[in-house]
């Protein structure tokens, strides 16, 4: 079975896609099995063989119990891969980011935007991550921006072996930026590694303030907080502070931009940290 | 439900390190799954069933091995126990703490029959 999507087949898995190219991509299963780096997996088999023969009752089955002691993180796989892509970014000098939120928050028209903005001055590159359609990646495209989409099919986040098999397709050029927007989620993106610089989670302000420590472990592991949707601020009941608070309780290190994506507020501050990034 | 996806990980090591030593049934299998690992319980132990059928790992009992929290405070060095990641020094209330336990997620062992 399929560990990202749990789809019973290989042709449900991750598919990867630029506008305009069509599906039936015979079915690529990208969950990566090349290049499994088994470093030492501090293997002892030294043999506890307990091999207690079990001679209760009638039956003497002897076929040996031996515990293997294995130790072995069970994100080790994606944390390789991650730093692949990792060293695959630095050796380019590619930055990359990882947008995260709840889906609605405007990862896509912050993308948007700033694309639109800073096009002339950055070489952009964007992954797109969905469980669907290639709408996001449209959007992008539409900026003449070179853009995958990874549809996840019943995948709620992108792992790291995907998104090195986006990047390939990117065929990204040195000193660029590059965007991966993560499937709209706020729970289980934290935990995959995908081998960016630095993790952008983005909060609206029509979500509730408590968010940071409702979900913690995205805010625990993100860099940059971006609340967006500022404008709307006259119109809904958020206490800005309040939320800051929250997310600086969860992480003391996060740096916040506040902005508007559709009416281009606040958004100098981000352009200058994205040409200048600290 | 990214614990699905935890949960095919588990599977994949099994099946890995049961291969490496010829073996092709595991009896049990022992986790350590820290409070602040970002993992669910009930949705590992909800989805396991599905992942682990016609593995290694099918039939296995498991055994989680649950890690309680801990840090230390950056500002006081006050060690205190951490039910969540957000918790603060009960001692200076800084939030600025290393995590000393609580995030792990990693198969500890496994016991396989051989024939």
């Amino acid at each position: 079975m399929c560990g990202t999507c749990g789809c019973g087949s290989d042709n449900n898995g991750p598919t990867i896609l630029k506008p305009g190219e069509h599906k039936h991509t015979h079915g690529e299963h990208h969950h990566d099995e090349h290049g499994h780096s088994h470093d030492h997996n501090h293997h002892h088999h030294d043999g506890h063989t307990h091999s207690h023969g079990h001679h209760h009752d009638n039956h003497t089955h002897d076929h040996q119990h031996k515990v293997l002691e294995i130790e072995q993180d069970i994100l080790q796989n994606n944390q390789v891969l991650a730093a692949r892509n990792r060293g695959y970014f630095e050796a380019k000098n590619i930055f990359a980011l990882n947008l995260v939120s709840s889906p609605g928050s405007g990862k896509t028209s912050i993308l948007e935007r700033t694309l639109a903005d800073l096009k002339n001055d950055i070489s952009f590159y964007v992954i797109e991550g969905d469980q669907q359609t290639l709408n996001d990646a449209n959007r992008i495209d539409k900026l003449k921006i070179p853009v995958v989409q990874i549809n996840t099919g019943k995948g709620c986040h992108l792992e790291s072996d995907v998104v090195y098999d986006a990047v390939k397709k990117l065929e990204i050029k040195d000193n660029s930026i590059l965007m991966i927007e993560n499937v709209g989620n706020l729970v289980c993106p934290s935990m995959f590694d995908l081998g960016e610089n630095k993790r952008v989670v983005i909060l609206s302000t029509t979500e509730g303030e408590d968010k940071p420590i409702k979900y913690p472990d995205m805010f625990h592991t993100a860099d940059i907080c971006i609340i967006n949707k500022m404008d709307l601020l006259p119109y809904v009941n958020i206490d800005i502070e309040k939320l800051k608070n929250y997310a600086l309780q969860v992480n003391p290190h996060l740096q916040f931009f506040e902005m508007s994506a559709t009416k281009g507020e606040g958004m100098e501050k981000w352009y200058e940290w994205l040409k200048n990034p600290s | 439900m990214h614990e699905l996806s935890i949960a095919m990980s588990i599977v994949k090591i099994a099946e890995d390190e049961t291969a490496k030593v010829k073996a092709d049934k595991v009896s049990k299998i022992e986790l350590e799954i820290g409070v602040l690992s970002g993992i669910e319980l009930d949705s590992l132990n909800f989805v396991w069933e599905m992942a682990v059928k016609d593995s290694v790992l099918e039939n296995a009992e498991k055994k989680i091995i649950i890690i309680h929290g801990k840090g230390k405070c950056v500002d006081c060095d006050t060690e205190f126990e951490m039910e969540n990641i957000y918790d603060c020094c009960p001692k200076c209330n800084s939030n600025f703490k290393g995590i000393l336990q609580g995030k792990e997620l990693k198969v500890k062992s496994l016991e396989i029959i051989q024939n």
